[in-house]
């Protein structure tokens, strides 16, 4: 249904229009075979675990979320009304595959799931995440992750 | 707007030394920002592995996903090649299953508004509270309200003076976003004991429920409001751009 072609003329005009950053280089890190990479989870859908801050401001800062978390726990903060939510309400597999990364895990495909994830709220403007992305780096690096999965809504 | 950002932070932490893999959602962002690796999905928004409860599906989007961390150079970007499996085929058309009362439309007049909306509220209340037993979670929360003051909280809003904050650490249109959120997320919640597409509960939700209509109504009243956070929410961050037919 993400295709433009199946929206109306004008949220489809909006949405080609909107400014995208453009890069000269697209950097490319080799890695390790799948079977033995480290995976976190990325995502822009504005999650928070319950008790921490919801995301209430169009800012570039993220939220950590811990490998255990329980589904009970994990809370959508986005500010934007135009995507379905209704997919991550009955199943959060839909937008932070956990489940399913874990049975990976489990069946040897890929090495381990990370201890934290991270996500941020993708309204933002994208040249803004660049600060908040270099420090999110260090703790990904820092936790040994060689694939981050990013995942938007 | 979440693929242009996924596409940037797959640039920025790539040159912090981390291989990235992306799902993308508008191709047309990915084929712009140029991510290393990104796997376009045609799914709607909202739902970056397709459908709930299908984990054979979600697997199948994530090991096309994390493939990509194969290719010896990029930028990659790859197409997933099947649509996401569509409930409602399956199960014929979605009612709302609950013995809700149809909606009388309220034209204009917020006291009877109100009334009409605090009995459906009253009404969808307990079903909300067994679904959330059944499934062992929710995702109301945002505002920190319980689930049986939601209602009557967001439905003040139609009144002036408007409410005060009950949160010492939110702004007044902070907490009535996070309030309207939650109470779209109950009524959902409510309903989707039964399989149902997006389409049809969007549907359901902004046309045949008072709590859609409240949230319209809202919308019109907050535009006009001197509060500049609560106009903000009212205008961009309350009622989606295209509502359903």
């Amino acid at each position: 249904m993400a295709r433009l072609d199946t929206f109306p003329d004008g949220y489809r005009q909006h949405l080609l229009e909107v400014a995208c950053p453009s890069f000269d280089e697209t950097p490319f890190v080799p890695g390790p075979s799948l079977a033995e990479r480290r995976v976190a989870i990325i995502s822009t859908a504005g999650l928070y675990v319950r008790g921490d801050r919801p995301f209430t401001s169009i800012a570039s800062d993220y939220r950590i979320v811990p490998g255990d978390v329980k589904a009970n726990d994990l809370l959508m903060s986005h500010i934007s009304v135009n995507y379905d939510r209704s997919g991550f309400q009955q199943d959060w597999n839909v937008v932070f595959p956990i489940d399913r990364l874990r049975e990976l895990a489990e069946r040897g495909q890929i090495g381990s799931v990370a201890d934290f994830h991270y996500s941020f709220m993708g309204a933002v403007g994208p040249e803004q995440l660049e600060p908040s992305a270099g420090e999110l780096a260090g703790l990904l690096r820092r936790d040994g992750v060689t694939a981050a999965l990013l995942i938007p809504v | 707007m979440c693929t242009r950002a996924v596409g940037a932070l797959g640039h920025y932490l790539e040159r912090g030394g981390v291989p990235t893999t992306q799902i993308s959602l508008i191709r047309e962002h990915s084929e712009r920002i140029r991510p290393p690796r990104a796997l376009w999905v045609p799914f709607e928004l909202g739902r970056p592995f397709g459908v709930p409860h299908d984990a054979a599906f979600q697997t199948r989007v994530l090991e096309a996903a994390l493939r990509l961390l194969a290719a010896a150079s990029g930028p990659v970007l790859a197409d997933f090649p099947e649509d996401a499996p569509d409930v409602q085929a399956d199960s014929g058309p979605w009612a709302c299953p609950l013995p809700l009362p149809a909606p009388v439309p309220q034209e204009g007049d917020a006291g009877k508004l109100q009334q009409a909306f605090a009995r459906e509220f009253a009404q969808l209340l307990p079903w909300y509270t067994l679904a959330r037993q059944s499934r062992k979670r929710t995702t109301l929360g945002l505002s920190g309200l319980p689930p049986e003051e939601i209602g009557p909280f967001v439905a003040r809003f139609l009144e002036d003076p408007l409410p005060s904050s009950p949160r010492d650490d939110l702004p007044l249109g902070a907490i009535f976003k996070l309030a309207a959120e939650d109470l779209k997320a109950l009524y959902i919640e409510a309903v989707t004991a039964q399989p149902a597409g997006p389409t049809e509960l969007a549907r359901w939700f902004w046309n045949e429920t008072h709590a859609g209509e409240l949230l319209r109504a809202l919308r019109t009243k907050l535009a006009q409001s001197d509060d500049p956070m609560l106009k903000l929410v009212a205008n961009i961050a309350l009622v989606p751009a295209l509502l359903p037919p």
